[in-house]
């Protein structure tokens, strides 16, 4: 093999500078400001942020759409991947229409979801023609905590199954048909197929899938904004308030932090839990 | 893998999309501009207003740019610490532009006020502008506060002998308690959503109305009675409150009856519909009909790169026609007399009477926006939202609340040395949590 030299280093500099300098550093700015307050060492930013009151629901709020939307999306992109795998007619399209969410902010998904589920929104209009309600219905209020869950994570599914799916039929596409075709004629039923044979060979697609779907999932910030507002406050969505509306970076950071070190933990978790044998790796 | 093609294209797309959404994003540098720093007129569309009716005749080339009030500080001081200042002109209130003459951050105008004749500023907010020294430091520009707009279809509901134009908070929940009873619906609407106002009816109207002031009184026995009190007519107020921003957008679509705002955030509803709503003022409580009037004024930064053109600009903001120009477009009012022309927008003229009748009410109580807090004015008015949570939504009892609230009161206070504002009585250093 032909030695390349500095070459290769060269080309990837500039990225690894951009990364260092817009990433790696303000990271460690932000981590040192969490620990700090009146420039020395200190918890108290710490003990401000677990002290107030939307902690709490900030973490079960997070904690509750991460845990029942990042399974459902897996599992319905599994399905979403399985069933696509046997169409042949109108397959681009369809394929379109379920990735038409990726192309969609999401603020502006959350603002669509919005129209939907307001007083006066779609999902009323729609209820009230078909004479199941009388006038209007708030679903989004501090009265209505479930139905505000629930909508929330309507609207998550909606949004972010696609980034699920679109890594998974990548990975579909690269299996090899051998083995199947090997346990079909070994007599093995659909089902064991899927079990046994196309779920253990996805599963570098499945981790990065849920990795990236979790992490986002942990940073959920417009969809919470845009529905919820005061009433559903997340963990970045608390980080903002301290940031911009109470002027405490402190706090700020150590939500950040918080975030960070929750994301981080997620990865490890499922780094470990669905750890990739040697000979599978690319 | 063939088959794949079109995703990929559609990535492209995406990543196009952002790309072109970031450009465009990009500020035009246009240095040759004198920029106009403001923590005023920030929803974009008054914004824009600004930007192209107002500012379309000023005498100076101007760039409209607006900043969040609690870092007007930070922005300012920042420019100046690196000795190379942006920001010419800076439009802010009172209480804003407090702490940045504290860092001598703002030009004395004495020069600039000799030179506007032709018009008769208020004097009270003239002596206001020396921000308690001997020079002026900021000249009113506008002014606005916050009034309460109703349906007329509640106007039937009214609680007999109540007089629209000297209610009492009590007479405000029984009015809205008849209505629930009546249509079965919650219709008394409040700014309480992220991007409401909701603070400043606490602190503006609420306390001083119960408790004849903010910080002094934040935790007394008075208080008590008053959160409970507002507890019991949040019975009657629409749930989604907690998301309303501008309230003129749940009473055009008629999901809220009555409502509390700042004037230019029911504007909207008032000019479309003159017909259907009614301006009025604010309910009154045992303490007097505490309101908070808004006063906006104009400074210019020391050592600002156009401070020759700034003073044009305030010339120009100052002008009768144009003030009359702005109430139009913004709805903000008037700092100089004007001959309030006939051809005035129903809506605004609904508007201008609730406001007069506001500060002629015998009871009226006025109140100033919290003083010298500079940064931590976002905090401050947390500490009222985060009352507002814990005793209405949640139902926590009201003396535990504020004994809690109170501490953190202190602590910002005690950290800004912040002396007390009307209607606290005056203190010698920073104002006590009595």
């Amino acid at each position: 093999m032909r030695r390349a030299g500095a070459l290769p280093y060269l080309l990837i500099l500039p990225s690894v500078l951009f990364l260092g300098v817009l990433f790696v550093v303000p990271l460690v700015q932000t981590a040192l400001l969490a620990f700090q307050e009146g420039g020395t060492w200190s918890l108290g930013n710490w003990h401000r942020m677990a002290d107030d009151l939307n902690f709490q629901d900030a973490v079960v709020n997070t904690f509750s759409v991460v845990l029942i939307v990042v399974p459902l999306q897996c599992t319905l992109a599994l399905g979403m991947t399985m069933m696509l795998r046997h169409v042949q007619r109108g397959r681009d399209i369809i394929l379109w229409v379920w990735s038409i969410p990726l192309g969609i902010s999401d603020l502006a998904a959350g603002l669509v979801w919005l129209a939907i589920l307001t007083d006066q929104g779609w999902l009323n209009t729609l209820l009230f023609k078909l004479g199941l309600i009388s006038g209007p219905q708030a679903w989004l209020t501090y009265e209505t905590p479930m139905v505000l869950l629930a909508g929330i994570i309507v609207a998550e599914l909606w949004r972010a199954t696609a980034i699920v799916f679109v890594i998974l039929l990548a990975g579909v596409q690269l299996l090899p048909k051998e083995y199947e075709e090997a346990a079909e004629v070994f007599g093995a039923s659909p089902w064991q197929r899927f079990w046994r044979v196309t779920l253990p060979l996805l599963r570098p697609s499945l981790q990065t899938a849920l990795i990236l779907r979790t992490v986002l999932a942990f940073e959920m910030f417009a969809m919470a904004l845009a529905l919820g507002g005061r009433n559903f406050p997340v963990l970045v969505s608390e980080a903002f308030n301290w940031q911009y509306g109470n002027q405490d970076y402190g706090v700020a950071a150590s939500y950040a932090v918080l975030v960070m070190a929750i994301s981080i933990a997620a990865t490890l978790i499922y780094l470990v839990a669905l750890r990739v044998p040697a000979e599978q790796r690319a | 893998m063939k088959k794949a093609a079109p995703f990929r294209r559609s990535f492209a797309a995406a990543l196009a999309g952002l790309l072109l959404g970031a450009a465009a994003w990009a500020p035009a540098a246009r240095a040759e501009e004198l920029v106009f720093l403001s923590t005023q007129l920030r929803p974009i569309e008054s914004a824009q207003k600004m930007r192209t009716q107002i500012l379309a005749g000023a005498p100076v080339p101007t760039n409209f740019v607006t900043e969040q009030p609690p870092q007007l500080g930070v922005h300012v001081r920042a420019e100046a610490q690196a000795g190379k200042p942006v920001s010419s002109l800076i439009g802010g209130l009172h209480g804003e532009l407090l702490p940045l003459a504290g860092t001598r951050n703002l030009a004395p105008l004495d020069d600039v006020l000799g030179s506007l004749t032709n018009r008769q500023i208020n004097p009270a907010m003239l002596e206001a502008g020396k921000l308690g020294g001997s020079q002026q430091l900021y000249i009113p520009w506008m002014q606005a506060t916050y009034i309460m707009v109703a349906n007329k279809q509640a106007l039937p509901f009214l609680p007999a002998g109540a007089d629209i134009n000297a209610l009492t908070y009590e007479q405000l929940a029984q009015w809205a308690g008849n209505i629930q009873e009546k249509t079965g619906k919650r219709l008394l609407g409040f700014p309480a959503g992220p991007t409401g106002l909701m603070p400043r009816f606490f602190e503006g109207y609420l306390y001083p109305s119960f408790t004849g002031g903010v910080v002094r009184s934040f935790r007394s026995p008075d208080a008590e009675r008053m959160w409970t009190q507002f507890r019991d007519l949040w019975k009657f107020v629409n749930p989604n409150s907690t998301n309303y921003g501008f309230m003129q957008e749940p009473l055009l679509s008629g999901d809220v009856w009555i409502a509390f705002d700042h004037v230019a955030r029911l504007m909207d509803a008032l000019s479309r519909k003159p017909d259907d709503f009614v301006a009025f003022p604010a309910p009154a409580g045992p303490k007097g009909r505490g309101w908070m009037p808004v006063v906006a004024g104009l400074s210019i930064a020391n050592g600002a790169p156009a401070a020759a053109e700034a003073a044009k600009l305030i010339e120009y903001l100052t002008r009768p026609a144009v003030q009359i120009e702005t109430l139009k477009a913004v709805a903000f009012f008037p700092v100089v007399q004007v001959e309030m022309s006939v051809d005035l927008d129903p809506g605004l003229r609904l508007a201008a009477d609730a406001v007069a009748k506001m500060g002629a009410a015998p009871d009226s109580l006025v109140s100033a926006l919290p003083i010298g807090l500079d940064q931590r004015g976002g905090e401050f008015d947390k500490l009222f939202m985060d009352t507002f949570q814990r005793v209405v939504l949640r139902g926590e009892p009201p003396r535990a609340v504020l004994d809690r609230q109170g501490e953190a009161m202190k602590r910002i206070i005690a950290d800004t040395k912040a002396a007390c504002w009307a209607p606290d009585a005056r203190s010698d250093g920073p104002c006590p949590v009595e």
